[in-house]
């Protein structure tokens, strides 16, 4: 295991273009901040268990951009169920990404399911994603990108990394100016007023 | 069975009716006899896209996300499914992200099933714990007018509202007339 959680979730990020970006809580959402805190970036800082739902709701309703999904292992196993829902709905611009560390980093660094084998990537697949990947090195992240930008979805991958403990990088806190900064920056100021 | 229902006594059809009119277009359920005909209407509605989901948590999500991009999503539930979404609502809460909440309740009126009867009583109490605005609807005339109110409170505040429509409106008796439904 050799890759970084930073430094993948800043190539996955490069030149994102109009990528829309949820952050799962915890170090997911560090990981976005660190690589530019960006409007279009929506960090959560709880309900863990619904960072790849609201990508869902987010694809389903601007189904002309393109939405990335950015969480880590414990999250994404909290709401494993949305990975059945999202292979129902089948929206071709969605991508669930889930860094894995095998670890729960906020609490302790205790290890998660993914640590004794649970494989997210076949699971994501079974449930009907276009596609599942399991990714250990730079060459399937480079790849990874492209897919976010290009390809029909909904794909999901499962990204390898080094369990560490890194600095934090925080985004800005308050969950009402997070949602108000993101659909201005999407549907513009009017939408302040709706 | 199948001869139309007075306009009345048709709340499905009036609450339908009232979510067409907000613009409601993301619909999240999970399977309850109570909103079945519900379902079926927004299936039906080409400007709605129903969603099926494994629990009510995940309409939490949805609902955020969908208003992210700038839709509204009004959530479909069981009472017992009000007790899956609470730590949950505390996104829709702290990023003052509008939701519906249509629950046709059970543990109430009448009920049969003695494990529907905790979280039934508890439902409005824990979503009023958690800053959810609660309405009740105890006949179906009254089912459209509440949905109305609660949606243009939700819509207009920004806040989660939940619309409880009674067992006495649903009218489960039995587990034999649930099933046969």
């Amino acid at each position: 295991m050799s890759l970084h959680r930073r430094d993948v979730v800043k190539a996955l990020l490069q030149d994102r273009g109009k990528v829309l970006v949820v952050a799962g809580l915890g170090s997911t959402a560090w990981d976005c901040t660190a690589a530019g805190d960006r409007d279009l970036t929506f960090p959560m800082w709880g309900a863990m268990g619904c960072a790849a739902m609201t990508g869902l709701g987010l694809a389903l309703a601007q189904p002309k951009r393109r939405v990335l999904v950015l969480t880590g292992d414990g999250e994404m196993l909290m709401g494993l169920g949305s990975l059945a829902t999202i292979g129902v709905q089948k929206p071709d611009n969605l991508c669930v990404v889930v860094i894995d560390n095998e670890r729960y980093g906020e609490t302790g660094m205790q290890e998660s399911h993914t640590a004794h084998g649970v494989d997210l990537a076949a699971m994501a697949r079974a449930a009907g994603f276009a596609s599942g990947l399991l990714l250990r090195d730079a060459a399937g992240v480079a790849a990874l990108r492209k897919a976010i930008h290009e390809t029909a979805g909904p794909h999901f991958a499962q990204v390898k990394v080094v369990a560490e403990k890194i600095p934090l990088v925080l985004p800005p806190r308050e969950g009402a100016l997070l949602k108000t900064r993101f659909r201005a920056a999407l549907l513009g100021s009017a939408a302040n007023t709706e | 069975m199948n001869a139309p229902l007075p306009a009345a006594l048709d709340w499905s059809l009036a609450a339908h009716q009232v979510l067409s009119r907000h613009g409601f277009s993301v619909v999240g359920y999970v399977p309850d006899g109570g909103h079945k005909r519900m379902i079926e209407l927004c299936q039906a509605d080409a400007r709605m896209r129903t969603v099926v989901m494994t629990t009510e948590e995940e309409g939490v999500g949805l609902a955020a996300g969908a208003w992210l991009g700038g839709a509204k999503t009004v959530l479909l539930m069981q009472s017992s499914g009000v007790g899956n979404i609470i730590n949950a609502l505390g996104m829709l809460r702290e990023c003052r992200i509008p939701a519906l909440i249509l629950v046709t309740m059970r543990g109430e009126y009448g009920e049969f099933n003695p494990w529907q009867v905790p979280m039934g009583q508890a439902t409005p109490e824990v979503l009023r714990a958690m800053g959810v605005t609660v309405q009740h609807a105890d006949s179906a005339a009254d089912v459209a007018e509440q949905v109305d109110a609660a949606a243009r409170l939700a819509l207009g505040s920004y806040q989660c509202a939940a619309v409880l429509i009674s067992q006495r409106v649903i009218g489960i008796k039995s587990f034999e007339d649930q099933t046969s439904r």
